[in-house]
């Protein structure tokens, strides 16, 4: 796996428990849309991505990330020393 | 072509739906008289005010309605114009005074409203290379400051130290930082850990905002709020009130010993764009400003009202956000929308009128029954606050 396929497990990982309807995730699942994620389940999973990959998204990025690939790309960049 | 008002339609559906099973708007009240800080008529009916976050009971003090009328006399009914141009009296700079005094803060700076002041603050204080940390639970006002401004917005989980010294610690070495806390809570009336949050703002280099909307006038030895209670008073860089709650009236302030603290007279455009209070209004408000300083007995006894409402409730079995009274504010959980309007039109209809709060002003989607307790209720009106929640909360259906 390469890292972005091990981070794109990961992140799948922590949507589970918020994953309420059992949704299958790709690239282009979006979190308002798909998943049916209301503000405060945002709050909760960004913190717990926060903490799993020891970064920070802030609320601007956080308005920018529609689907479950565009957090995958945000926290690789992240992870990679920043934006 | 589309209506722009369609994206209101399922809060209308919804709204209309919870109208339709013959409850009253819980967003529509109308005050028909106003006797007293804690009555008023509704409807013909004469009602127990707990839900006004008239803490100190100022409203109709007899001196601070003199000084407004006053003020009224020999300076007219308005400023029609900015605080920077042709908006400052006399007035505002003695109400600025008496702040400073009550706070004692080299400056002070007196906003339209508190709404404003935190929108100023946000906005301006922090730029485009800046952060900003907030807790979660922070107010609409503090929030959309944030959106107005430019700075990097980042959250922490609500009261908890450890998740804004995660946060703290993540951040990159440059750019300034605002750490934004609030004394007291309004939704769920629970107070910060002002102490260890502000000790570990300071151990990552933040500057520190603390909003003492709903603590001013009856936390710490000078009722200076919550921040004065945790002892941290020389290490918060702002202080952000309001004077619609303890003061009686309306508009905000922000406070600050910060040297170049002034400029934002200049660059603050919630202070700049808008008109400045009235004259009667900032007299209103330096007499009761100037009056809280020596409120001991008021706030001893607002806080006898707090903890003897918390228990009573408790004991009736409603289930309240905090364990104990933190505050003035005590917050009554109900599991749900229906159950909530119930029981709040119930207490209505036996004379008591409280705040009915649901989501997204609230936490974790919380029906709630906010109750504020005020220095001027009576022992007695608080036996009959709770005779009332008691048959309320039995015709809802919400406790045995």
């Amino acid at each position: 796996m390469t890292d972005r396929d091990e981070t794109f497990a990961k992140v799948g990982e922590l949507i589970a428990p918020f994953n309420k309807k059992g949704v299958e995730l790709s690239e282009a699942t979006t979190f308002a849309g798909d998943l049916e994620w209301d503000s405060l389940t945002v709050m909760d999973f960004v913190a717990a991505i926060e903490d799993e990959f020891d970064i920070l998204i802030t609320m601007n990025m956080q308005a920018e990330i529609e689907t479950v690939g565009q957090l995958v790309n945000a926290v690789e960049d992240l992870r990679n020393g920043g934006e | 072509m589309t209506d722009l008002f369609s994206k209101f339609d399922p809060l209308i559906a919804e709204r209309q739906a919870l109208l339709d099973t013959g409850v009253r708007d819980p967003f529509a009240i109308v005050m028909d008289r106003v006797l007293s800080p804690t009555q008023a008529i509704i409807q013909g009916k004469e009602t127990i005010l707990l839900g006004t976050y008239n803490y100190m009971g100022m409203t109709f003090d007899p001196d601070v309605i003199e000084a407004g009328k006053k003020a009224l006399d020999e300076f007219g009914s308005g400023t029609t114009g900015s605080r920077v141009l042709n908006g400052t009296y006399q007035g505002h700079k003695a109400c600025e005074d008496a702040l400073k005094e009550f706070y004692g803060t080299k400056h002070a700076m007196v906003f339209s409203t508190g709404y404003q002041a935190n929108l100023g603050l946000m906005s301006t204080i922090a730029g485009k290379d800046d952060y900003i940390i907030l807790d979660a639970d922070s107010h609409a006002s503090i929030y959309d400051g944030c959106a107005l401004g430019n700075a990097n917005i980042v959250r922490f989980r609500h009261n908890s130290v450890e998740d804004l010294d995660k946060r703290l610690g993540r951040l990159p070495a440059e750019g300034g930082r605002l750490v934004v806390l609030e004394g007291v809570y309004s939704m769920l009336g629970d107070i910060a850990p002002l102490k260890e949050m502000v000790a570990v703002a300071k151990k990552h280099g933040a500057m520190i905002a603390v909003d003492e909307a709903h603590g001013m006038g009856f936390f710490g030895a000078n009722g200076r709020g919550v921040f004065e209670e945790a002892g941290v008073e020389a290490d918060v860089d702002f202080v952000i009130g309001t004077f619609s709650k303890s003061v009686g009236t309306v508009g905000g302030f922000i406070v600050s010993n910060h040297p170049k603290f002034d400029v934002l007279r200049l660059v603050c455009r919630p202070y700049v764009f808008t008109a400045s209070l009235p004259p009667s209004v900032v007299a209103t408000a330096a007499t009761s400003i100037r009056k809280l300083m020596h409120a001991e007995n008021k706030r001893a006894h607002l806080w006898k009202n707090s903890k003897r409402l918390h228990q009573g409730l408790r004991d009736l079995g409603y289930n309240i956000a905090t364990k104990e009274a933190e505050s003035a504010i005590i917050a009554v959980l109900l599991p749900d929308q229906e159950k909530a309007v119930m029981t709040w039109q119930a207490l209505l209809e036996q004379g008591v009128y409280v705040n009915m709060a649901r989501p997204p002003a609230t936490p974790a989607g919380m029906f709630l029954l906010r109750c504020s307790l005020c220095a001027e209720h009576t022992d007695e009106q608080v036996d009959l606050i709770l005779e009332r929640f008691a048959n309320a909360g039995r015709i809802a259906g919400v406790i045995g």
